[in-house]
C-alpha cells in the first residue's frame, strides 16, 4: 500500500511539474501529450521530411525542376538532399527509440482497424477504448520508420559523391527505383498524416503547445487519460 | 563547297579555312533531358559517325593523347600496375580510354592482344539522357551526337545509372558529368573529332554514318577473308544503333573486348524508374493531396463535443474523490 502512495506522491509530482502524459485541473482539464524534447524531436523531423519531399521531388518529374529554387539551384539541391536525410533518419530514429513500446500493436487495433468505417463517421463510442495510440497512428508510426530505413539505405547507394563506388551500377539502378517507390510512399504516409491530424480536430496542439483538451483525450485515448487519473498523474488543486 | 555542307565528311582532311557558322544549335535538338514538349528541329543533319576499327588499332594512344589535348584535360599521372590500360578506367578528365585484353582464342590456342578504344558509344536511344533529371543538361543532336551540357548538369550521376555502357563520369571538382563529345565543337565547324584526326593507322575514322558503314563492309569483307569468320559491325540495335560504332573481328562475342556488352540497352530498372513510376507516383501523390483536401472541405470534421470535455472534468472529479477516500 504504501509503494502505492509513494508511486502517486511521484505521480503528482510530476503532473505539478508538468510533464508528460499528467492531466491539468483546470478547468478546463487540459492532458500533457508531449514534453517539449518530443516536440522539438517532432518538428525536426518533420521540416527535414518536407525539404526532403521539395528536394526530392525536383529531381524526381522534369515539371517539378523548378522546386531547386527554393534550394538555390539544381547543385545545391543535389548537394543538400542527402544530407537532410541524414538529419532525418537521426532526428527520426531518437524519436522512434521513445515511442516504439507504445505503438506495440494489440488486440484493440485489430477491432479499430476492422471498423475502419466508424472511424471514419465518427462513431468512436462503437470503438474499444485506446491507449496513447490507435492502429491508426501507429500504421503511420511503423510505416514512416520502415520507410526512412529503406530511403536512406538506398539512398546512401545513389549518393554520388562519397559512396558512388560502393555498389555496383546495376544495384545503384533497383536502388533509385526502390528510393523513388518508397519516397512517393512516405508522401502518402505523410499525407495521411497532416490530414489525420487536421480532420481529427484538436490535435495540433498536442504538438505545439504539448496539450490537448481533456475531452480530446476522453474521445480518442479514453484508456489513456483513465489511465493517467487512476495512477494520480493530476497536478494538485490549488 | 564545305559550306553548304552541314556536317564534316572526314577527319582526315584538313578542315575548310573558310569561316564557318557553328552548325550544331538549340534548333538541331531532337532530344533535351527533361523536357517534354520540344519543337520539332527545322532541319535534319547528315548523322555521322565514328568508326572504331579494332583490327587495325596498334594501341599508341594517340587517340588518347589527342582527345587530352583537345579537350584540355589533365588525366592525373596514374600508377602503373602491370597493365598497358593507362590511366586505369575512364575519368571526368579522360574521355576516351583503349583497354587492352590478352585474350587466349580457344580455337586456335592463339594469345590475341586485344585493344578497344572506350568511351562514349552515342547512342540513338542515350539510357544518359532517359535518366537525367535536369532540364537540358544532356542533349541530343539531330546528326547523332548526345553531348552533356555541364553548366545545366546537377552532378546527381543519374546519368552514370542510365548509360548501358559505364561511360559518363562525375567530376570531384566540378560535380559535373563529363564524357566523350565526340567533338560536338569540331563537328559543328566541319572538322572531324580529334581522337580520329590523331589515329595514325586510321583504325579510327570519321564520316556520314552511311558511310561509316560502308566503309566497315570492306573492312569486315577483308577481315573475313583472312580467317576471322565472326567479323562484323557493332552496331547495336538493343540502343537503337550508335554513333560510335566497332569493327571487331569477333562480333560474335563482344564481351571478350574488356566487357563490350553482348546486347546492350537501356536497363529495365531504369526504365520502370524513370517511365511507370515517374507518372504514376506523381498521379498517387497528386490524387492523395487533392483527395485529402476534398475530404477537408466536403466531409464533417472530427470534433470533440462538449458532452466529452464535460466527461473528462467528471473523470478527473471522480478520481479525485478516490483520492480523499483513501
Amino acid at each position: 500500500m504504501s509503494s502505492l502512495a509513494d508511486n502517486t506522491s511521484a505521480n503528482v509530482a510530476a503532473a505539478k511539474a508538468g510533464a508528460e502524459d499528467t492531466i491539468r485541473r483546470g478547468p478546463p482539464v487540459e492532458v500533457v501529450r508531449y514534453g517539449i524534447g518530443k516536440r522539438i524531436n517532432h518538428w525536426v523531423t518533420a521540416i527535414s521530411l518536407i525539404l526532403l519531399l521539395l528536394s526530392g521531388l525536383a529531381m524526381f518529374h522534369p515539371s517539378l525542376f523548378f522546386l531547386t529554387d527554393l534550394f538555390g539551384g539544381g547543385q545545391m539541391t543535389r548537394w543538400i538532399h542527402p544530407w537532410i536525410g541524414i538529419v532525418l533518419f537521426i532526428s527520426f530514429f531518437i524519436l522512434f527509440a521513445q515511442l516504439w513500446k507504445l505503438n506495440l500493436p494489440n488486440r484493440d487495433d485489430v477491432k479499430w482497424a476492422s471498423q475502419i468505417g466508424d472511424v471514419l463517421g465518427g462513431h468512436e463510442e462503437r470503438l474499444p477504448e485506446l491507449g496513447k495510440y490507435n492502429a491508426g497512428q501507429k500504421f503511420i508510426f511503423w510505416g514512416m520508420a520502415a520507410l526512412i530505413i529503406v530511403l536512406i539505405a538506398t539512398g546512401i547507394m545513389a549518393w554520388e559523391q562519397y559512396f558512388g563506388l560502393l555498389t555496383s551500377i546495376p544495384t545503384q539502378r533497383v536502388a533509385l527505383l526502390v528510393h523513388s517507390l518508397a519516397a512517393v510512399a512516405i508522401i502518402l504516409v505523410f499525407i495521411l498524416h497532416v490530414y489525420a491530424a487536421i480532420w481529427t480536430r484538436g490535435t495540433i496542439s498536442a504538438m505545439t503547445r504539448g496539450t490537448v483538451t481533456g475531452g480530446w483525450a476522453w474521445r480518442h485515448h479514453r484508456k489513456w487519460f483513465k489511465d493517467m487519473a487512476g495512477r494520480g498523474r493530476i497536478d494538485p488543486a490549488e | 563547297m564545305a559550306n553548304t555542307m552541314d556536317s564534316p565528311r572526314t577527319a582526315v582532311s584538313n578542315p575548310p579555312v573558310q569561316p564557318m557558322e557553328t552548325n550544331l544549335t538549340q534548333r538541331d535538338l531532337i532530344r533535351r533531358s527533361a523536357t517534354s514538349e520540344l519543337p520539332q528541329p527545322e532541319r535534319q543533319l547528315t548523322p555521322v559517325a565514328k568508326l572504331i576499327d579494332v583490327s587495325k588499332c596498334i594501341g599508341c594512344k594517340a587517340c588518347q593523347s589527342a582527345c587530352v589535348e583537345w579537350n584540355d584535360t589533365n588525366p592525373a599521372i596514374g600508377e602503373n600496375v602491370g597493365v598497358y590500360t593507362n590511366p586505369h578506367d575512364l575519368s571526368a578528365d579522360m574521355f576516351t580510354l583503349m583497354r587492352f585484353t590478352e585474350w587466349v582464342n580457344p580455337e586456335t590456342d592463339n594469345l590475341e592482344w586485344l585493344i578497344r578504344k572506350d568511351g562514349c558509344m552515342h547512342c540513338a536511344d542515350p539510357g544518359c539522357l532517359k535518366a537525367c533529371p535536369s532540364p537540358g543538361a544532356i542533349v541530343q543532336y539531330s546528326n547523332g551526337i548526345v553531348d552533356f551540357v555541364h553548366e545545366n548538369c546537377i552532378g546527381c550521376g543519374y546519368c552514370v545509372k542510365g548509360c548501358p555502357f559505364n561511360i559518363p563520369r562525375i567530376s570531384k571538382t566540378d560535380h559535373r558529368a563529363y564524357k566523350c563529345t565526340l567533338c560536338s565543337d569540331r563537328v559543328a565547324v566541319g572538322q572531324g573529332p580529334a581522337c580520329a584526326k590523331a589515329c595514325p593507322t586510321q583504325a579510327i575514322v570519321f564520316g556520314t554514318k552511311e558511310d561509316m558503314k560502308k566503309h566497315a563492309e570492306g573492312r569486315i569483307a577483308d577481315l573475313k577473308s583472312r580467317g576471322y569468320a565472326n567479323a562484323g559491325l557493332y552496331d547495336p540495335p538493343g540502343v537503337g544503333g550508335t554513333h560510335v560504332m566497332y569493327v571487331l573481328h569477333h562480333n560474335d562475342k563482344p564481351h571478350i573486348y574488356a566487357d563490350l556488352p553482348d546486347n546492350p540497352a537501356i536497363s529495365a530498372v531504369v526504365q520502370t524508374w524513370k517511365g511507370a513510376t515517374k507518372y504514376a507516383g506523381l498521379a498517387v501523390m497528386g490524387l492523395a493531396a487533392a483527395g485529402t483536401i476534398l475530404h477537408g472541405l466536403f466531409a464533417k470534421a472530427n470534433r470533440v463535443s462538449k458532452h466529452e470535455e464535460q466527461e473528462a472534468q467528471e473523470a478527473v472529479d471522480h478520481a479525485d474523490k478516490r483520492e480523499e477516500d483513501a
